[in-house]
């Protein structure tokens, strides 16, 4: 009971960044019905930032704990959205009207390209995040040990993913976004600036993706510039588990996912974890496309 | 075939059969692996240029086919070119199994399903599922090929026996794409919907060339293992398919001359340049983007086929007895 207990907590500690990045690749599908593959590396981007201003900065000495940690998120978040707002114009903005499985590929090249510049800037090795800011504290509940981190990670993506939710459902701009995610053509017509949409968009998804990277930064203590393909991997069977295109999907997928992981690894085998997420990748899409919340039906052909 | 293109086969063909004379033994063994690409390539190119099926786990049907030889040759001591069939066989069985169930999503779908079933073929490697593929260090002590006695051993032995293979691949994918089932998946991959009512089984078709693709994939695959005489699992992971991807999208998706010169674009390239080795992915993920932009036809685009008044002359004076049946089954 005791080994169960703590596999759930690591689960949704893992689970609630699969669930940030997830929030991203929803966010952008919903609206231009593109799997943005270059998001699993705005998300190592994320982390690396993090790492980079954390060691250069030295928030936590001037600004303590709370404050070091708030700042260090925002500028990491700012920086990555930049990042995302320019992947859109250099790498999706020109391939608006085309097919789609071109922009797929265009996409597939970005990530591709984030990734190994990266390499090129700070080495392949594994890079160790400087003297983590955050106190070493932890939840004794029974024997089960919960560390302070994973508890900031579930509370930040709930939060997150409760803010975007009633950002999009109740805010003028949150009405465009769903709009345009039903009929661009439609939507432009209504004199909606579809562009902008897509703009707003392609900030909050990457912010939420470097936000995820940063946790995952400071909960291990160390990143690598691989990292993005295999956590985008799975973030992205979040998504299609909650239902893609749905917001509390994504956060039910992302926890579900981390859930099914961790338990996995504990009662089956370790070795084969990362197959158990594909595994249900594909299950998933055999059996319901439209994932556990997915109201749309997918289309057929 | 048009002229042009008989005449560049024919050009390519002369240029590579001196080369044995001209080339040392590193800047042969380059052209051989641009030659093991080009196969494969040519194999992916059916299911992603000729059908139009977003594979990017081609990796694992090579695998599957390097494995097989691997495991036939070093525990039963079936020499690897008598393998060959079966390699084939395994791995076409093995796509088909895997694919079935998932041929009809759509294409980023699908793309992400072949993405996760590559990843899971090379967990399974990693972690020797049954107890015959070695771990991580995979299998070692593979013999060598033997044509008619001849022991394939040398560079020039392989170049032979791969550009070889190339030469046959070329020919027969020629022939593929002229025929019925050929056309037929040009037809469901430019309208699968159009194909679809015009009588095209287009699940079945999808389903066969997926299996054939994978299946030369797994023939390649043999090749690789006779020639490496060891593989382990890191040789077939999810970059490889990516570069294989990346060399039928920059050549020309169902274009044949197109992948050829895609095969030797991105992997003898990357070589005439070490001093980049480094950037080498970088400056394909730029290439990926780029060629969408500016040319997403591909470098050497298909040609659509276009018929000869000759040609329509003789259509129309053939007997007309001809069985239409086969539509209205």
């Amino acid at each position: 009971m005791e080994q169960f207990l703590q596999q759930l907590t690591n689960g949704l500690a893992v689970g609630g960044i699969y669930a940030l990045i997830a929030l991203g690749y929803t966010m952008v599908y919903g609206v231009m019905k593109l799997i943005n593959f270059a998001h699993g590396d705005l998300f190592t981007y994320g982390g690396y930032l993090g790492m980079t201003i954390l060691g250069s900065l030295l928030l936590g000495d001037r600004l303590g704990a709370v404050g070091g940690v708030l700042v260090l998120a925002f500028l990491v978040m700012a920086a990555v959205a930049a990042m995302g707002v320019a992947l859109e114009r250099a790498a999706y903005r020109p391939l608006r009207d085309a097919p789609r499985l071109s922009a797929v590929v265009s996409a597939l090249g970005a990530s591709i390209f984030l990734q190994n510049a990266l390499m090129l800037v700070y080495g392949a090795r594994v890079q160790v995040y400087p003297e983590s800011i955050l106190p070493d504290a932890a939840i004794r509940f029974g024997g089960v040990y919960i560390p302070l981190i994973r508890i900031i990670v579930v509370a930040t993506s709930v939060v997150m993913m409760l803010a975007l939710y009633l950002f999009v459902q109740k805010t003028k701009i949150g009405t465009a976004i769903r709009a345009a995610a039903i009929d661009q053509g439609a939507a432009r017509l209504m004199g909606i600036d579809v562009n902008r949409v897509i703009t707003i968009v392609f900030v909050i998804g990457p912010a939420l993706g470097g936000a995820a990277g940063l946790l995952v930064g400071l909960n291990y203590g160390q990143v690598n510039f691989t990292m993005g393909w295999i956590y985008g991997m799975k973030a992205f069977t979040a998504a299609i588990l909650g239902g893609i295109g749905n917001i509390p999907g994504a956060m039910v997928g992302g926890l579900l996912l981390g859930v099914i992981e961790a338990l996995a690894a504990a009662y089956l085998s370790v070795s084969w974890k990362d197959a158990f997420a594909f595994c249900v990748l594909i299950l998933i899409l055999i059996v319901r496309p439209t994932g556990l919340l997915g109201e749309r039906v997918a289309e057929k052909v | 075939m048009s002229r042009k293109l008989l005449v560049g086969y024919l050009v390519a063909a002369a240029i590579l059969a001196v080369s044995p004379f001209m080339m040392d033994a590193y800047e042969l063994d380059v052209l051989n692996s641009v030659g093991l690409y080009a196969l494969l390539a040519l194999s992916l190119n059916l299911i992603l240029g000729d059908a139009g099926l977003f594979n990017m786990g081609h990796a694992a049907f090579y695998a599957v086919g390097a494995y097989t030889a691997a495991i036939l040759n070093t525990r039963f001591e079936i020499p690897i070119l008598w393998a060959l069939p079966i390699c084939g066989l395994a791995a076409a069985l093995f796509a088909a199994l895997v694919a079935r169930p998932v041929i009809h999503l759509r294409g980023d779908y699908l793309l992400i399903v072949t993405i996760g079933m590559g990843e899971i073929v090379r967990i399974a490697l990693v972690n020797d599922v049954f107890g015959l593929t070695g771990g991580a260090n995979g299998i070692f002590g593979i013999a060598r090929p033997e044509i008619f006695g001849h022991r394939v051993k040398t560079p020039v032995d392989f170049f032979v026996l791969i550009w070889g293979a190339v030469a046959v691949t070329v020919f027969l994918f020629h022939r593929l794409e002229q025929s019925r089932f050929g056309r037929a998946l040009n037809y469901l991959r430019e309208d699968p919907v159009a194909a679809e009512g015009s009588g095209v089984n287009t699940a079945r078709y999808k389903l066969v060339a997926f299996a054939l693709g994978a299946g030369w994939a797994g023939m390649a695959g043999a090749i690789y293992a006779g020639k490496m005489r060891t593989i382990s699992p890191e040789s077939f992971n999810f970059w490889e398919s990516v570069v294989l991807f990346l060399i039928v999208i920059l050549g020309g998706a169902g274009s044949i001359p197109g992948v050829l010169l895609g095969s030797f674009l991105v992997v003898a390239l990357p070589e005439m340049f070490r001093g980049f080795a480094t950037a080498r992915m970088l400056v394909f993920g730029l290439v990926m983007m780029v060629m969408m932009v500016v040319r997403r036809e591909g470098l050497l685009p298909i040609r659509t086929v276009r018929f000869r008044t000759k040609d329509v002359k003789r259509a129309e004076a053939a007997p007309k007895d001809v069985k239409g049946a086969e539509v209205a089954r």
